[in-house]
């Protein structure tokens, strides 16, 4: 059954082989490169703070041409490549013997459905988490310099464009996409089993990737571990969004300072503890006056600031956090795959 | 070796035109005592019937005596339906031909003649028997 | 002996459709057994229950004394081939062989390999490039040289011109010289069934018309033609299968044990077709329908 399965899945093998080796090549051809340009920096040999962040800030934002878009390419594939497994390699596995009805030769062999599909699904489902934990590691070996340097920018005034507990980049890092291929593969091949048609379970399955995709970082990831909340004075020199209306209501928000942590909320609150959402002052009602007139009328207010986040320590909690549910989800699925063809496929 | 063919029309039971063919084969001098005929997959092979049929058409062929089974070899011709009377044949074509020839100029059509012939050849055989 | 073939009042519903219905079966090892119906009549329904594609509704079967597809073991002693030779049209010749190789404990190798040499196929060749007659042959190949106990065949000739039938059957019938293994086809066409046939079970709309040996059933259904009667007033012994008449004469396929004393009847004898026709007009007369049968010579 061993040899079946890679006899079948030989050619998206070699496929998924070749993609890797284009991105390996990629890497290997600027990795060097992207490395140089690290050492140039004077990151490596700066030990005072403050200069670091600067020079690390400014190496992150330079980052140009053919390295820029490696990075931002390779990212993006990582992002792609559960979904497509998905689609590729799990709807049709089953769904692609039912429509030819090759199934009825390879279920009269002397194997058992059971063993048919338990083999399909290890073999190949392993596979794709193969693929995926070999791409994630190639980028995180190429991207290291950058790792560092954001790590150290954000040290200094929290403002990184590359924070890797963000929704954004937090899916195409670390060990999350090997729970995602599992995940997406197994959901793949029940949409196969259960629908019985290729075209639609493709559908199906991307379908229902991408809302999963949506949903979890937004209102499931977040809950993961109780988030840490951090209560200061609203500091009106860092105020980021003020705003007034007709009756008089104003907002205000002001910008966070906490490196690398993932914020949920940042809310204004007066001194119950309410969220604050007016009277506005006169003065930053009035047009004529400066802003700070308006900024001093809000320091009489005392305002403080209620930060809800995730701090940036926590990164690779959530990462397996995330990969165990998904590997449990995924091996849910399986195991419903197994009965589902085992019982009711008539 | 003799090679069968099968008449699908004929209403005569597959395993019975085997046996029938064999016969004439021998009483024709095709097949001798000692001729191996040919294997059931051959036979089956050839002509698409049941296996079956072929080893009924040769178990009544040992059973009649004129074939034996060899075990994992094959089966044999044992007997001959010639005899000496072979020889004679020649001869009593030509008379059967000349009494035909008499009955036509008699005017007997060829039902007539069928008819005439089989009533005294089984009118001669009874008393034969008797 | 054990037979290859048990069914106990097995049925197979779907939704409120019988596809089979109240089918009772016992057939006998060292056979041929034809199936034959028109389609739609539950022979597909019938074989995949055997082979464990489909489970039976009501009632139970078994195949070769165990149930179907129970377990590596059964699956071995049964050989299937699924109506239009499904078989991987992306893996070539040799790698059905492989495939069978692999999941086969008794996988006979120099059968298989020697098979592929007499057919002529190209062990390179991708199955999908093979015309309809070989692939029918690669299938077979590999449902038979596993070395099973009972091949099933869904109107494996259906779709094969006759060329290529002929030569399926030729090789089939070799097959089952050789390894003396049983046999259960169906099809529509009564004219194969007659050459290889000594079993023979008539389906129509789900049920069983008849099961019998071809000899016994040959020997027991006789033609009788007459002057213009009533059916009804035969013995009881005569059962009647089909009735015709015209205004002066009837035409009875009866099917009796007995002898037939009545001068009145001239009594000739009856081919399979002619007895599977006068069952499924018999089946068809009783719903007002008359079924597509195809009798091809």
């Amino acid at each position: 059954m061993i040899w079946l399965t890679w006899r079948q899945f030989r050619a998206q093998a070699w496929a998924a082989l070749a993609v890797l080796a284009v991105i390996a090549i990629a890497f290997g051809v600027t990795g060097p490169h992207l490395a140089y340009l690290y050492d140039a920096s004077g990151i490596p040999a700066c030990h005072a703070h403050g200069d670091c962040a600067t020079l690390a800030t400014n190496f992150v934002n330079e980052l140009k041409g053919l390295d820029a878009v490696v990075w931002f390419v390779s990212i993006g594939v990582l992002y792609l490549a559960p979904g497509l497994i998905g689609v590729f390699w799990g709807a049709p596995l089953v769904t692609r013997e039912l429509e030819a009805g090759t199934f009825r030769l390879a279920w009269n062999q002397s194997v058992t459905r059971t063993r048919w599909i338990a083999v399909k699904l290890a073999l190949v489902g392993l596979a794709a988490m193969a693929a995926v934990g070999l791409f994630s590691l190639m980028i995180a070996w190429w991207a290291s310099p950058i790792d560092r340097a954001t790590g150290l920018a954000a040290s200094r005034n929290g403002a990184s464009s590359v924070n890797r507990l963000a929704p954004l980049l937090f899916g195409a890092s670390g060990v999350a996409p090997i729970g995602y291929a599992a995940f997406a593969f197994a959901l793949g091949v029940t949409a196969g089993i259960v629908i019985r048609r290729t075209v639609p379970a493709m559908a199906i399955t991307l379908a229902v990737f991408a809302a999963v995709q949506i949903v979890m970082p937004n209102w499931v990831r977040p809950h993961l571990i109780t988030p840490a909340h951090v209560t200061t004075a609203l500091n009106t020199a860092n105020i980021s969004q003020l705003s007034t209306d007709n009756n008089g209501q104003m907002t205000v928000t002001a910008a966070v300072h906490i490196p690398g942590a993932w914020v949920l909320s940042n809310q204004t609150i007066n001194a119950a503890g309410q969220a604050f959402t007016g009277p506005a002052t006169k003065a930053c009602l009035s047009q004529t006056a400066s802003i700070r007139a308006c900024n001093a009328s809000l320091g009489r207010l005392h305002l403080r600031q209620l930060v809800t986040y995730q701090p940036a320590s926590r990164y690779w909690a959530f990462q397996w956090h995330e990969t165990a549910i998904f590997l449990a989800v995924a091996l849910l699925l399986a195991g419903f795959c197994v009965w589902w063809i085992r019982r009711r496929l008539s | 070796m003799i090679e069968f063919y099968l008449d699908s029309r004929s209403g005569v039971a597959p395993y019975l035109q085997l046996i029938q063919q064999v016969r004439q084969a021998l009483r024709l001098g095709l097949l001798r005592e000692g001729d191996q005929l040919p294997t059931v997959k051959d036979v089956v092979g050839r002509l698409a019937i049941n296996p079956n049929t072929v080893l009924k058409a040769y178990r009544e062929l040992e059973y009649e005596g004129l074939a034996a089974a060899r075990a994992g070899i094959g089966t044999f011709v044992t007997a001959t339906l010639t005899d000496a009377s072979l020889a004679a044949h020649g001869p009593l074509r030509r008379d059967l031909r000349r009494w035909l020839a008499r009955a036509r100029r008699a005017g007997l059509d060829d039902d007539s003649i069928e008819a005439l012939f089989l009533d005294t050849f089984r009118s001669a055989a009874g008393e034969d028997i008797a | 002996m054990t037979a290859v073939l048990e069914a106990r009042g097995l049925g197979k519903r779907y939704g409120r459709l019988w596809a089979l219905a109240d089918c009772t079966l016992s057939i006998p090892p060292g056979h041929v057994a034809g199936l034959v119906g028109p389609n739609g009549a539950g022979k597909t329904t019938l074989l995949h229950m055997a082979v464990g594609l489909l489970q039976p509704t009501s009632g139970t079967i078994e195949v070769l004394g165990g149930q179907p597809a129970a377990g590596p073991a059964q699956l071995a002693r049964v050989g299937f081939l699924a109506q239009d030779a499904p078989t991987y049209a992306g893996l070539s010749v040799a790698d059905h062989l492989r495939l069978g190789a692999h999941l086969n404990p008794g996988w006979d190798a120099r059968l298989a390999h020697d098979r592929i040499e007499a057919l002529d196929l190209n062990p390179g060749q991708r199955a999908g490039k093979l015309s309809g007659g070989e692939r029918a042959q690669l299938a077979l190949t590999l449902a038979v040289a596993k070395r099973p106990e009972l091949l099933i065949l869904d109107e494996p000739v259906a779709s094969l011109d006759p060329l290529a039938r002929r030569e399926f059957l030729q090789d089939l019938m070799e097959a089952v010289a050789e390894q003396q293994v049983s046999v259960v086809l169906s099809s529509h066409l009564v004219a194969d069934l007659e050459r290889v046939c000594d079993y023979l079970i008539v389906l129509t709309t789900g049920r069983v018309q008849v099961a019998g040996e071809v000899e016994d059933l040959l020997a027991t259904h006789h033609l009788l033609t007459g002057p213009r009667r009533d059916p009804a007033t035969l013995p009881a012994s005569q059962h009647v299968i089909s009735a015709s008449h015209t205004d002066r004469q009837t035409t009875l396929l009866v099917r009796t044990d007995a002898p037939i004393h009545d001068p009145a009847w001239t009594v000739s004898q009856v081919g399979m077709e002619d007895l599977v026709l006068a069952y499924m007009s018999q089946a068809a007369g009783s719903r007002g329908r008359k079924p597509a049968l195809e009798a091809q010579r």
